[in-house]
């Protein structure tokens, strides 16, 4: 059986006047390096600047895959990948480590090794836009500990700047992941799975800190959630993704219960498809889901 | 939804049968080289065995303890130190930047893909060097060195330190190998560079062990500089060399006394300092 896609239709939206900040044409990307089974399937996709985007799927839909294909953590095997107005897989090495910094993924789990302060921990954020020695001083005496200290209070997480990373419980540590992304100096901000450790009332506390972080300074946000209701609720435009193949791309309030119970219950057949145009708007995604 | 028949697992640990196998590998590998090494545990309990190693024992107390040696004792203790302590230095800074360069760790082409050719030619290449300087004996390295320097400390402290650097770059290589990934990764993902990759991403994990293992070959360092005071590197080493040669049992013994001390004071000081980093 085959997913329905969306094909682009006569009444698409124009295309906004702004260079893209992701644009992926039937990429096709495998779940780890080394691999030929692709976990996205010629996927196709365009997020304009400043755009807020949640990605839906069951688990193994290839959310997690998408996010580290868009950091540069997976090459593709199949089709273009423009990140920024920049072909990541045609930069040299250096220019690929370049880029990189440009972009952040923050994982499901947060990558905090043990015995490091959270102030230590969420400045790293800015490690990639800091010289050796500027990283190494801060390690010694952060300079930039009002910065974390303010990311840490968006997530109520203040009197917490001081202590080490391993004696927070799982919850404070996946908002300090998180905390190190508000901190980024990154254009491109790939959250995989932010609310996974985190109750209902301090989800939408999170979500909320990230949106308007990233709103404030002009980021675009991807964000991966199993939390359908949060993502109809908190973002204009939702991609769903089913079995690799995106199913689903469009605003948030035309995906009905009916066809999220179909993405959810694995029946291809009666998939979420998008068949209505989006509203105008300079930010309005393009749908070209295949 | 349809139902599927569901598969009833086998209570039977499915890993047993290897783990007996693995077990009597081992075992019939080990025991060859047992018969072969004419290992025989019951000789140390032979009566001739035993007095044997009584009579060479007893010369060892009460140690000698008067002033003039405990004088000279003292001095070629803080040589032997010295000895050691500079080698281990010299070890430590040929050692880390080799480290850093054979680990797969902190790669940048390996992020995503194959690792990069001439940086895999390098890693290998670098691993071969940690070889030759680990597979040749310091006591050979002393050697070549009384040659080219003289008679002393510093041949000593040369051979200490290329040994020892061929060996604490391997360990320091595998300690950061087998670190958790994900904090590493993260970093030079997001666009981190190698060292602060290193800093604030492998060594909060590894720092303990990291030191645990450096205060652990100064201790071999110690123990090292015994056997290049044979080859005239000086310190504790020569007194033992001809202490024995003297017959000088209560020498030998209070030689051994200040090595005992000098072996437990860097557990302790290894002790302290995992206590601090933990």
């Amino acid at each position: 059986m085959t997913a329905a896609p969306v094909s682009p239709s006569a009444e698409t939206p124009r295309i906004a006047p702004l260079a893209p900040t992701v644009q992926l044409d039937r990429l096709s990307v495998a779940p780890a390096a080394f691999t030929r089974a692709a976990a996205l399937h010629e996927l196709s996709l365009r997020i304009n600047p400043g755009e807020q985007v949640a990605v839906i799927g069951a688990s193994g839909a290839g959310k997690t895959t998408l996010l580290l294909a868009l950091a540069c953590a997976l090459q593709p095997l199949a089709g273009e990948m423009q990140l920024l107005g920049h072909s990541p897989w045609r930069l040299s090495s250096r220019e690929r480590q370049h880029l990189r910094g440009r972009l952040f993924l923050a994982p499901q789990v947060p990558p905090l090794p043990p015995r490091q302060r959270v102030v230590t921990a969420v400045l790293a954020g800015r490690l990639p836009s800091m010289g050796l020695w500027a990283s190494l001083r801060m390690l010694w005496h952060p300079q930039n500990a009002g910065v974390a200290h303010e990311a840490l209070a968006a997530l109520d997480l203040a009197d917490k700047l001081w202590d080490r990373v391993d004696r927070l419980s799982g919850g404070e540590r996946q908002r300090v992941g998180l905390a190190r992304a508000l901190v980024s100096q990154a254009e491109l901000w790939l959250i995989d799975e932010p609310l996974s450790a985190l109750d209902p009332a301090r989800a939408q506390q999170v979500i909320a800190a990230l949106q308007d972080y990233a709103r404030r300074d002009g980021r675009t946000l991807v964000c991966s959630l199993h939390q359908v209701a949060v993502a109809r609720e908190r973002f204009a435009r939702i991609v769903a993704l089913r079995e690799g193949r995106c199913v689903y791309d469009g605003p948030a309030a035309e995906l009905d219960d009916a066809a999220l119970q179909a993405l959810y219950a694995g029946d291809t057949e009666a998939a979420p498809a998008r068949t209505t145009p989006l509203p105008p708007s300079d930010l309005a995604p393009q749908v070209i889901c295949r | 939804m349809s139902s599927l028949p569901l598969a009833t697992p086998t209570l039977h640990d499915p890993a047993w049968l290897r783990r007996w196998a693995l077990l009597l590998a081992v075992a019939v590998l080990l025991w060859p080289l047992l018969v072969w090494t004419e290992f025989n545990p019951a000789t140390l309990a032979d009566a001739r065995s035993l007095a044997a190693t009584w009579r060479f024992v007893r010369d060892f107390a009460p140690p000698r303890h008067d002033a003039e040696f405990l004088t000279l004792l003292a001095h070629e203790t803080w040589r032997t130190v010295a000895i050691a302590t500079a080698g281990l230095a010299l070890a430590w800074v040929m050692a880390v930047p080799m480290a850093l360069l054979s680990t797969a760790r902190l790669s940048v082409s390996a992020l995503a893909s194959r690792m990069g050719l001439v940086p895999a030619v390098l890693r290998q290449g670098v691993r071969a060097v940690l070889i030759v300087l680990r597979s040749i004996p310091e006591l050979v390295w002393a050697l070549l060195f009384v040659r080219v320097v003289g008679l002393g400390p510093t041949a000593g402290v040369l051979a200490i330190g290329i040994a020892y650097g061929g060996m604490l770059g391997k360990v320091y290589a595998e300690i950061l190998e087998s670190s958790d990934p994900a904090p590493t990764q993260a970093l030079l993902r997001s666009g981190a560079g190698r060292l602060q990759a290193l800093f604030f991403g492998a060594l909060p994990q590894c720092g303990p062990e990291l030191v645990s293992y450096t205060v652990y070959r100064w201790e071999c360092a110690i123990r090292s500089s015994v056997v290049l005071g044979f080859v005239g590197a000086g310190g504790l080493g020569q007194q033992l060399d001809n202490a024995t040669k003297m017959f000088a049992g209560a020498e030998v013994g209070a030689i051994l006394l200040v090595f005992i001390a000098l072996v437990a004071l860097s557990d302790r000081v290894s002790a302290l300092l995992r206590k601090v980093m933990a």
